[in-house]
């Protein structure tokens, strides 16, 4: 087994920070992530982009390089390519790497998962060529791919990215499908003071705009009825926008309204959750540094605890990395509260326009509360209307879906699904979101193979007899 | 199985290498992302689904959904988390038995 002071789980813009200023402290780190590359899906192979993909995804991209190269450190270790798959006992971590189990264990641990597409069921979503925003941007950092003759539906900035950057590599996509309102528009005018103090947020999204309007990108507003058509493959986007219905043919539909904290380890431990109305999603509760509630040791930082994009979890990262330096002896406090002083400010600069974004783009209405015959369980193909007939039976939390339909249980373990089933409950039964709770996440969370496992044994049994 | 890809390689140069997907033979981007490579080869679907034999391909890219799946040298894996490899026999999972996800 290894041991270290720090064990961080994903190397994204928090890990890669929080490993930085945990080695710089004196801590010994062991970085674990299951990409062949540091930078996580924010800075996905932002080390190995070339002039041509550094031009098509932007300058805020190309800030993950600095992450990235300042990560070599004679007290980090990074393994990459690493599948966490159990924490146990709050910071041993069990983990896979090139087909061999082992164990890690910290005396501190920090989770810095990330986030995931908010699931968006809407019929048809589960047909080859439907996939999120976020894939094109994973296969366009990653494999430099482009996707021609796309159709991008649901709402948020990302989409506005996402198509400025394949209008750069020439396949612009067919069209912008927005489903937020001119009535959101307005409403989030309220939090103009907000984004006015992130204003650089709001630049770049105008900016964004005007490049899609010199494109000469078809947008729909205030879209509605959203169902993707085929068989085998997608085949068109039908939606409702103007009081019209309209009909794009199409062979693939790119996904996204918004994203959400990944928390599937956090959960795997016992953190507490607590709803967020704000962000629509489930958070996990931590105190300002980002030291989990009710377990000793554990932090997390980044999305995973909260959405606040790429800048705030970097600091997040470094101001955990304080507090855990300080806990070992490192930093005394007043030395941390120094280093963390300006840290703060700039989170806070960076969190300004949450508000604004949150109002303006809110979660599709009809993906939180899809119709009866939309699957919401990709994995188990179980759908809307099942889990309101589980509701009008008695089924009051996502864990008693299990026994009724095996929702939740399939491979993904519940990630594309649970924030639908919790709201369906929710909705169906007349409680709010927290007393409907979420499923129980348990280990293994990413499969493991017996042939994996017997290593793992094997070695442990090695040291044993040394 | 295989359509003209709608997926564009920005960037085609570089060493290929000959793999199988479900009997066919592919030449992909050896070190590439195999999800990926899959799909700029025009592979659809990935795999049908156990419950009601619904065709799949990747979804989210990055590990989480399982949409991906597919069976290499026999172990069942997430694409979007393997790297092409030459040689690699692929096969679409659950295929031609009665499998339990």
């Amino acid at each position: 087994m290894r041991d270290a002071d720090l064990v961080i789980l994903g190397a994204g813009p928090a890990g890669m920070a929080a490993a930085r200023t945990a080695a710089e402290a004196g801590l010994v780190v062991v970085l674990l992530d299951e990409q062949p590359r540091a930078g996580g899906q924010i800075y996905r192979d932002v080390e190995r982009a070339g002039e041509r993909r550094a031009a098509i995804l932007g300058a805020d991209y190309l800030k993950g390089a600095d992450l990235v190269r300042d990560l070599p450190h004679p007290n980090i270790r990074h393994l990459a390519g690493a599948t966490a798959w159990q924490v146990e006992e709050g910071r041993r971590v069990a983990f896979t790497l090139d087909g061999e189990a082992e164990l890690v264990e910290g005396r501190r641990l920090l989770i810095a998962t990330g986030a995931l597409e908010r699931p968006m069921p809407i019929p048809g979503w589960t047909l080859p060529g439907v996939m999120t925003a976020g894939a094109a941007q994973i296969l366009l950092k990653q494999s430099g791919m482009v996707c021609e003759g796309a159709v991008l539906a649901g709402c948020g900035p990302l989409l506005y990215l996402v198509a400025a950057q394949m209008c750069r590599a020439g396949t612009p996509p067919l069209a912008l499908v927005e489903t937020q309102t001119a009535a959101d528009r307005l409403a989030a005018l309220r939090h103009i003071g907000g984004a006015l103090r992130g204003w650089r947020a709001l630049a770049k999204g105008l900016g964004l705009l005007a490049e899609l309007r010199r494109a000469g990108v078809r947008r729909y507003t205030g879209a509605s009825d959203l169902a993707v058509e085929g068989g085998a493959q997608a085949q068109a986007l039908r939606f409702t926008a103007g009081g019209r219905a309209h009909r794009i043919a199409c062979s693939t539909v790119l996904l996204h309204h918004g994203v959400v904290p990944n928390t599937q380890v956090a959960r795997s431990i016992g953190v507490p959750h607590r709803w967020d109305d704000a962000q629509r999603a489930f958070v996990p509760e931590r105190d300002p540094w980002g030291r989990a509630a009710g377990l000793e040791g554990v932090f997390i930082a980044g999305d995973g605890g909260g959405i606040g994009g790429a800048g705030a979890a970097a600091l997040a990262g470094r101001l955990a990395a304080l507090a855990v330096a300080c806990d070992l002896g490192r930093l005394s406090p007043g030395e941390r509260d120094r280093a963390a002083r300006p840290l703060r400010a700039a989170l806070s600069r960076e969190l300004a326009v949450r508000p604004f974004l949150d109002r303006a783009y809110p979660p599709f209405a009809g993906a939180l509360r899809p119709g009866d015959d939309t699957l919401i369980c990709r994995c188990e193909e179980v759908t809307a209307g099942d889990i309101r007939r589980y509701a009008s039976i008695g089924c009051l939390g996502p864990n008693q879906t299990k026994a009724f339909g095996r929702v939740g249980m399939g491979p993904c373990q519940g990630r594309y699904c649970g924030l639908t089933v919790t709201e369906l409950l929710a909705d169906a039964n007349g409680r709010s979101q927290d007393e409907t709770g979420y499923y129980r996440i348990r280990p293994p969370l990413k499969p493991v193979t017996l042939g994996e496992l017997a290593a793992l044994a094997a070695s442990q049994s090695k040291e044993t007899a040394e | 199985m295989k359509t003209a890809s709608t997926f564009r390689e920005l960037e085609p140069e570089g060493p290929r290498v000959r793999v199988r997907f479900a009997g066919r033979d592919l030449l992909l981007r050896e070190g590439g992302n195999l999800a990926a490579e899959l799909l700029a080869a025009g592979v659809t679907p990935f795999r049908r689904t156990p419950v009601s034999g619904a065709p799949r391909a990747p979804f989210c890219m990055m590990g989480a959904c399982f949409d991906c799946l597919v069976e290499i040298d026999g172990v069942t894996r997430q694409a979007c988390m393997c790297e092409v490899g030459p040689g690699m026999e692929i096969a679409m999972p659950f295929a031609e038995r009665d499998g339990d996800a």
